[in-house]
C-alpha cells in the first residue's frame, strides 16, 4: 500500500518547518517585529524633539569670572555651571559641560575640538560674550528651520532601519537556524534521507520571505502613522529592493554558517560581519563621515547598497533606472555569496 | 559459527577491510561484515568500539579510509540518492524538532520519499496514537526514540539501521520498542543494530558480531557464542552464561564501564 500519489511536496514541508520555528518562538517574533519598531520611536522621539537644547557651558570656580557669568546668563540658550578646578577636566570628558571658561580679559576657553557640540559652544559663547562687549552686527541673518516631512532626521532614518532589518533578521534567522539543526545532528538525519539538499537551503530562503513582507510593511506603516514617514517613489520598488536585500543576507548567512559548527562560533561570525555594516552603512547617521579613501569599500557593502536605494526610492522617488548600480552590488552579493556556499557548506 | 553465503541476493549489507582513521586513532581496523536479507544482525561492544563509525561508513555518512561497502548490492559512489530511497537511518543522537508535532514530523520524513508508508501506518507502527498532535518536546524519551524509528520507516526501507535506539530508556520503553522491531523484520526488512546491552542482543539479534578495538573478535548467534564460551568459564560465573561473560573471556575487560 504505497501513497505515491499523497506525497506531500519536500520543499513546501521543509518552508512550513521554517514558519512554524518562528510563530512557535515566541522571543524570535518579538526581535523580528518589536525590535525595530521599538527602535525607529526611540530614535524619532530623540531626535524630533523641536526645542533646541542649552548649551551647558562650564565656569571654573574662584576664577574672577563674575562679570562672564552674568554677561552669558543674560543670553537665552546657554546654562551655565561652576566646576571647580579640580574637575574641569572630568566635566569636559563625561560631557557634563560643553565649553569651560578658565579665565577672564580677554576670555580662555576649555574644550574638547573633536566634539561638534564643544565647537558650537566656542563659536556661541564667544559671539554672546563679544556683543555684551559691545559689539555691533552689521546684518542680521533669517533663519529657515526645516521640519517639512521628507526632511527630517526621522525620514532619513527610516529606510536605513528598514534596511538594516532586512539584512540582520535574514542573517540571525537563516545562519541560526542551519547551525542549531547541525548541533541538534538533525541536518545530519535529513542528509540520511533522499532529501534533495538544494530543497532545504531554498527552504531557508523561502521561510523567510513569508515574514519579509510583514516585516517590510509594519515598519513604514509604524513610520507613517507615528512620524509621517511618506514613500514618494512606487511601492513595488521599494519591495523588489527589499527582496534583493533578503536574497544578498540570505547568501552572506549561508556562508556565515556553512562550516560553523557552534552557535556560539555562529555569533561571532554574525557579529563581525552585522557590526561593521551597522556603522559603515549609513543606518544612523551619513556615510560621508569616514574618509574619502574608505568611501568605495563603504560603497560595496551590500547594506550600503540596500540604504542608498531604498532612501532614493522612499526620500526622492527614484526609478527603477537610477538603482542600476545598487541593484548591481547586490545582486552580486546574492550570487557570490550563494556559489561560496554551496561550495564550502558542511552537510555532516 | 554460521558460514557467511556469497551469492549477492541474499546479502543486505557487506563490508570488507574497512579502515577508518581520526588522526593517530585507528577508530575502525580491517573490519569484515556480511549481514542476511531478513536477517537482524548485532554490532555489540564497548563504548569506542567502532561500532558507530562502522555503521556510519555503512549509512553512507562516513568515507572510509579503506576497505569496500555493499549496501542492497550497491556502493555508495554515484548511486547515494537512489540507494537512500532504500533504507531507513536512525541516528544515536538526533535530536528532532521540538516544536514540531509528531504528525508534522512524520509528514516531513515522508514527504522525502517518493514511496513509503504513510503517517497513519507510521503512528500504528510505533504505538504514537495517542501523541500524534504532540510537540516533539513534550514526548518522553522512549516516544522520542520511538519516533525516531518511525522517521526511519517513512520510505518503507529493506534495511534499518539502528544506532543504540533503546541506550537510557527504561525497560517498559525498551521492550515497546524491540516489538517495533519485530513488526519491521515480520515485513522482511533486514536490520543492523549496535548495542551494549546483552539482552537487547540476546532477545533481538540472529547474529551478532563482538567488535573490540575496531575488530570483529567473535562472530555468531547469540546462542553460538554461549556455548563456544564452554569450559573456558571462569570459575565463579553464574551458572548459564550470557554474552557478557562471552566478552569478558574473550577481551578480559567488561563491556560497559558504568
Amino acid at each position: 500500500m504505497t501513497d505515491t500519489l499523497r506525497r506531500p511536496s519536500p520543499l513546501l514541508q521543509l518552508t512550513l518547518l521554517r514558519i512554524r520555528e518562528y510563530t512557535r518562538e515566541p522571543e524570535a517574533l518579538f526581535w523580528i517585529f518589536a525590535f525595530p519598531i521599538l527602535m525607529a520611536l526611540a530614535l524619532g522621539i530623540a531626535f524630533r524633539s523641536p526645542s533646541n537644547p542649552p548649551i551647558r557651558v562650564g565656569i571654573a570656580a574662584s576664577a574672577g569670572l563674575d562679570t562672564v557669568r552674568a554677561r552669558l546668563e543674560r543670553v537665552a540658550g546657554f546654562e551655565v555651571r561652576e566646576i571647580e578646578a579640580a574637575r574641569v577636566d572630568a566635566a569636559l570628558r563625561d560631557g557634563e559641560v560643553h565649553l569651560m571658561i578658565v579665565g577672564a580679559e580677554p576670555p580662555v576657553y576649555r574644550y574638547d575640538p573633536t566634539r561638534a557640540e564643544s565647537r558650537l559652544a566656542r563659536v556661541a559663547v564667544d559671539d554672546a560674550l563679544q556683543r555684551a562687549d559691545g559689539r555691533a552686527d552689521r546684518w542680521t541673518a533669517e533663519d529657515q528651520q526645516v521640519a517639512t516631512p521628507g526632511s527630517r532626521y526621522i525620514d532619513w532614518l527610516v529606510p536605513g532601519l528598514l534596511g538594516m532589518n532586512i539584512m540582520s533578521t535574514s542573517l540571525w534567522g537563516i545562519a541560526f537556524s542551519i547551525v542549531t539543526t547541525r548541533t541538534r545532528k538533525l541536518l545530519k538525519r535529513l542528509v540520511a534521507t533522499p532529501m534533495r539538499r538544494r530543497d532545504f537551503l531554498l527552504s531557508q530562503l523561502l521561510g523567510r520571505l513569508v515574514f519579509l513582507a510583514f516585516e517590510v510593511a509594519l515598519l513604514l506603516g509604524f513610520a507613517w502613522v507615528v512620524f509621517d514617514v511618506r514613500i514618494r517613489g512606487a511601492i513595488v520598488l521599494v519591495a523588489g529592493l527589499s527582496l534583493l536585500g533578503a536574497f544578498s543576507s540570505a547568501g552572506l548567512a549561508l556562508l556565515v554558517a556553512a562550516r560553523a559548527k557552534t552557535v556560539e562560533g555562529v555569533s561571532g561570525l554574525l557579529n563581525l560581519v552585522m557590526l561593521p555594516m551597522w556603522i559603515l552603512s549609513g543606518v544612523f547617521f551619513s556615510t560621508a563621515n569616514f574618509p574619502d579613501a574608505m568611501q568605495p569599500f563603504i560603497k560595496a557593502l551590500p547594506l550600503t547598497a540596500l540604504n542608498d536605494a531604498l532612501r532614493a526610492v522612499i526620500l526622492e522617488g527614484a526609478p527603477a533606472g537610477a538603482l542600476a548600480l545598487d541593484t548591481g552590488i547586490l545582486a552580486a552579493w546574492t550570487v557570490v555569496t550563494f556559489g561560496l556556499a554551496l561550495r564550502w557548506f558542511r552537510w555532516l | 559459527m554460521s558460514s557467511v553465503p556469497d551469492s549477492r541476493k541474499d546479502v543486505a549489507l557487506r563490508c570488507r577491510q574497512l579502515v577508518k582513521r581520526y588522526g593517530q586513532v585507528v577508530a575502525v581496523d580491517g573490519l569484515d561484515l556480511a549481514v542476511l536479507r531478513g536477517e537482524c544482525f548485532g554490532l555489540l561492544g564497548p563504548n569506542g568500539a567502532g561500532k558507530t563509525t562502522t555503521i556510519e561508513i555503512l549509512e553512507g555518512l562516513l568515507e572510509p579510509d579503506a576497505g569496500e561497502v555493499e549496501v542492497l548490492g550497491v556502493g555508495w559512489a554515484g548511486e547515494g540518492h537512489d540507494l537512500r530511497e532504500r533504507i531507513g537511518i536512525q541516528l544515536q543522537e538526533t535530536q528532532l524538532h521540538d516544536k514540531l508535532t509528531v504528525e508534522e514530523t512524520l509528514r516531513l520524513f515522508r514527504s522525502f520519499y517518493r514511496e513509503g508508508r504513510t503517517i497513519q501506518e507510521l503512528i500504528e507502527i510505533t504505538e504514537l496514537d495517542v501523541k500524534r498532535t504532540s510537540r516533539v518536546g513534550k514526548l518522553s524519551g522512549g516516544q522520542k526514540q520511538r519516533l525516531a524509528v518511525a522517521c526511519a520507516l517513512a520510505g518503507r526501507p529493506e534495511v534499518l539501521f539502528l544506532d543504540e535506539p533503546t541506550t537510557g530508556l527504561d525497560p517498559q520503553s525498551r521492550r515497546q520498542m524491540w516489538s517495533v522491531f519485530e513488526r519491521f523484520r515480520a515485513g522482511g526488512g533486514s536490520i543492523l543494530i549496535t548495542t551494549h546491552h546483552m539482552e537487547e542482543a540476546e532477545a533481538l539479534c540472529d547474529r551478532v558480531a563482538v567488535v573490540d578495538r575496531g575488530r570483529v573478535i567473535a562472530l555468531g548467534s547469540p546462542a553460538e557464542l554461549v556455548a563456544s564460551l564452554g569450559r573456558a568459564q571462569p570459575p565463579g560465573a553464574p551458572q548459564s552464561a550470557t554474552l557478557e561473560d562471552v566478552f569478558v573471556s574473550l577481551t578480559g575487560r567488561h563491556l560497559r564501564d558504568d
